[in-house]
């Protein structure tokens, strides 16, 4: 039988600790005591999210929303709500308005998370084109090749406000126009898909769950600018991203939708995929396009700008994956619709891959403004194990991290600059108490550093040098004057070097040391690793009142450090200790201390 | 099909959108879409994909769709999976594994209950579905 009432309970840590447990059980006996459990099903469920106003129980198909429920109230909702129909007015989320404004859409957090480039992922089969086409597909195309111009497109692009999501947040529309005005009769639109932040994978998520969105949005540039082929730059490391994108173009040709006289219109325009090697510089414009030619990925010097003379010396527009899949929505609701949604500065959403150390890891899409302490605790729930904030890092290697006191900063493209961060391409790592800070900017130094090209000197050299100094200081040989070489060098190399790899490798290091200048003399001055992270600068010992002699430690450790007779007090020798750490892990006494 | 014309484009949106339509209506075939990006490959969504397939044929039940989509945005509980039956609200399964997509079919499609311990909430509202989020 099926039940005419669902009443949700949220499960979530947060609800639980406010003992929505205890709702749940009470309103399982309040249905039974009532004669009610046959028609309705109580159900505890993931975290709604909202934890703000938690303990939340929401009833189906009513779509009541009901915050902040006590175990006692279990009684009226089944006897108001399920048994006469009435609403617990008291309860819901906006007391204020009629029974239709207390709906879960309606409510503000909702619109925490708002999805323009995610509309279809998750809800629509992505190698099946009708199913695109039945969510408003290509009807952007419809209305840019049948009903506007091309200064109608970018004059709407203009409205909109919309600023590349690729990290700089040029405003889309002037890139768009500057390739317009340019001579010549070729013209090249291109799709950065080469994603490569560590953490980051809006785009490859984009990609794999609404493939036509880009194709769609890159025919409508080629009509704007008058090009008639397109290139998609994806990395091989993509496979199924490659393969739904291949899957929906094809289906596109067969519909008319890509290639010759497209929808009868006497336009042409196709897409190709060039498939990158996986080097993260191909990810800067002027690099990916010397790739796409079939020459070693490295930058060139800008200008000339790429949207004047880019691809095989043509006006090029080169758009990232995001800001793609944005244009379709703008194009059917208007630049005005989209131009709501955001900040002054930046329009629109933001997609961000959040992880690290947080509860729930995810891709979230959120309206630019929204601040670091929502998506972090609202949304990602909080830091994962119950640990403390420490900070979070957007704007992969070439951003920097914020700390807890910066957490309510609305997020768009100006604010993240000025607390000495960037919008990136969205990646957004969450770091607790255990995490060290001058681990983490050597681990991205490391990786910019493997990732240069060589081509001009402030980086290549720089970044090692930045990461050598890194190297000592967390062996505990840092001095104070290395504090001053890092900043001396990181300036430099902002300064000298040709393309944003260089200019923004040493951010990481530049924002760790003036956020978090005393664990850096921590580990200079004091020789110590406030978090352990730093294996040359700790050392585990056991505390002899602690120890019971179990034996647990010296069975477990890899590499017999550890001796002792049974019952008797067990003793690491530090010269064969490798600092693992396993015998802290072991055991359950807290005698293994670390230092 | 052969290459379309603007208004077989619409004409093809029109029918496709009055289907999409018709899976809220009574009666209506029921759906089970599975999260098929690389998170949800990596987390054994193919054979949760294959799990449904391989009951539904067993139990001889016919008026189950099962469908691929991309991330659905919830990386922490993968894999994920949406239940569309008609008459119960539209859920989100995460963490599903075999064995628990075993329990969806019979819990869930055959016996209209909710399988409790595994829902989550959709991440947000659909710009398209509701008048645009206007």
């Amino acid at each position: 039988m099926a039940f005419r009432n669902y009443i949700l309970v949220c499960g979530g840590t947060a609800c639980e600790s406010s003992r929505a447990d205890q709702i749940y059980k009470n309103l399982i006996e309040e249905c039974k005591a009532q004669g009610v459990a046959e028609e309705v099903q109580v159900v505890k469920t993931g975290c709604f999210g909202f934890c703000e106003q938690g303990p939340i129980v929401k009833i189906l198909p009513e779509d009541s929303f009901y915050v902040k429920v006590k175990p006692e109230d279990a009684k009226e909702l089944v006897s108001e709500h399920i048994i006469k129909g009435r609403e617990v007015t008291r309860l819901l989320y906006d007391k204020e308005s009629s029974r239709k404004n207390a709906k879960v859409e309606d409510i503000k957090f909702y619109q925490k998370q708002f999805r323009i480039v995610l509309r279809n992922c998750g809800f629509i089969d992505p190698e099946n084109i009708d199913e695109y086409i039945a969510r408003e597909g290509y009807q952007a195309l419809e209305k840019a090749l049948f009903e506007m111009t091309s200064e109608d497109i970018i004059e709407e692009l203009k409205t909109a406000g919309l600023r590349g999501r690729g990290g700089a947040g040029f405003p889309t529309w002037m890139k768009w126009n500057f390739s317009r005005q340019a001579e010549g009769a070729i013209k090249y639109v291109v799709c950065n898909a080469d994603e490569g932040d560590p953490g980051a994978y809006m785009d490859r998520s984009t990609l794999e769950g609404d493939p036509h969105s880009v194709l769609e949005a890159m025919t409508i540039c080629g009509k704007a600018i008058g090009a008639s082929q397109g290139f998609i730059y994806i990395r091989a490391e993509y496979p199924l991203a490659i393969h739904r994108l291949e899957v929906a173009m094809k289906q596109a040709r067969e519909y008319g939708l890509l290639g010759e006289n497209i929808l009868g219109s006497g336009f042409n325009f196709d897409i190709e995929i060039r498939l990158g090697a996986g080097a993260f510089v191909c990810g800067e414009e002027t690099a990916l396009l010397q790739s796409i030619e079939g020459k070693r990925g490295m930058p060139q010097p800008r200008p000339p700008f790429p949207a004047v003379k880019g691809l095989w010396g043509k006006p090029t527009v080169i758009n990232n994956v995001e800001t793609w899949a944005n244009i379709p929505v703008i194009i059917t609701k208007g630049g005005n619709w989209f131009s709501k949604i955001g900040t002054a500065d930046s329009k629109g959403t933001k997609v961000f891959a959040l992880t690290g150390k947080i509860r729930n890891s995810g891709l979230v899409e959120v309206p630019m403004g929204t601040t670091l302490r929502e998506i972090v605790f609202d949304i990602g729930g909080g830091i994962a194990n119950d640990k403390k904030f420490k900070a979070v890092q957007t704007g992969g290697p070439s951003g920097g991290v914020i700390t807890e006191e910066n957490l309510d900063t609305p997020i768009d493209f100006g604010s993240l600059v000025r607390i000495g961060s960037m919008m990136g391409s969205g990646g957004m790592i969450v770091m607790d108490e255990d995490d060290c800070i001058v681990d983490v900017a050597k681990f991205y130094l490391n990786f910019t550093v493997d990732e240069s090209c060589g081509k001009c000197a402030p980086c290549r050299i720089g970044g090692r040098s930045l990461c050598n100094i890194l190297e000592k200081i967390t062996a505990g040989n840092g001095t104070l004057q290395d504090l001053d070489t890092l900043e001396t060098i990181g300036e430099a190399m902002k300064k000298g070097s040709l393309c944003a790899l260089g200019q923004t490798a040493p951010n990481p290091v530049l924002s760790t040391v003036k956020h978090f200048k005393e664990e850096y003399m921590a580990h200079i001055v004091d020789k110590t690793c406030p978090s352990g992270t730093c294996k040359k600068l700790v050392s585990y010992s056991i505390n002899a009142e602690k120890c019971i002699g179990c034996t647990a430690c010296a069975r477990k450790c890899p590499v017999a450090a550890i001796s002792g007779e049974k019952k008797q007090v067990h003793i690491i020798d530090q010269a064969t200790c490798i600092k693992c750490g396993v015998c802290m892990e072991t055991c359950k006494f807290g005698a293994v201390e670390i230092h | 099909m052969a290459k379309m014309t603007l208004e077989d484009l619409r004409k093809l949106r029109e029918k496709k959108q009055n289907e999409i339509q018709k899976r809220d209506i009574e009666g209506k075939d029921a759906r089970i879409i599975v999260g098929m990006g690389t998170c949800g490959i990596a987390a054994g969504a193919k054979p949760v994909l294959d799990t449904f397939l391989q009951i539904l044929d067993e139990k001889k039940i016919d008026n189950v769709s099962v469908t691929q989509t991309g991330c659905m945005g919830l990386c922490y509980v993968e894999p994920t999976i949406e239940v569309i039956v008609p008459g119960m609200p539209d859920v989100i399964y995460g963490k599903v594994d075999v064995e628990t997509a075993k329990r969806i079919v019979e819990q869930h499609i055959i016996g209209k209950q909710l399988v409790t311990d595994h829902m989550f909430d959709r991440p947000a509202a659909d710009i398209i579905k509701k008048d645009g989020g206007k």
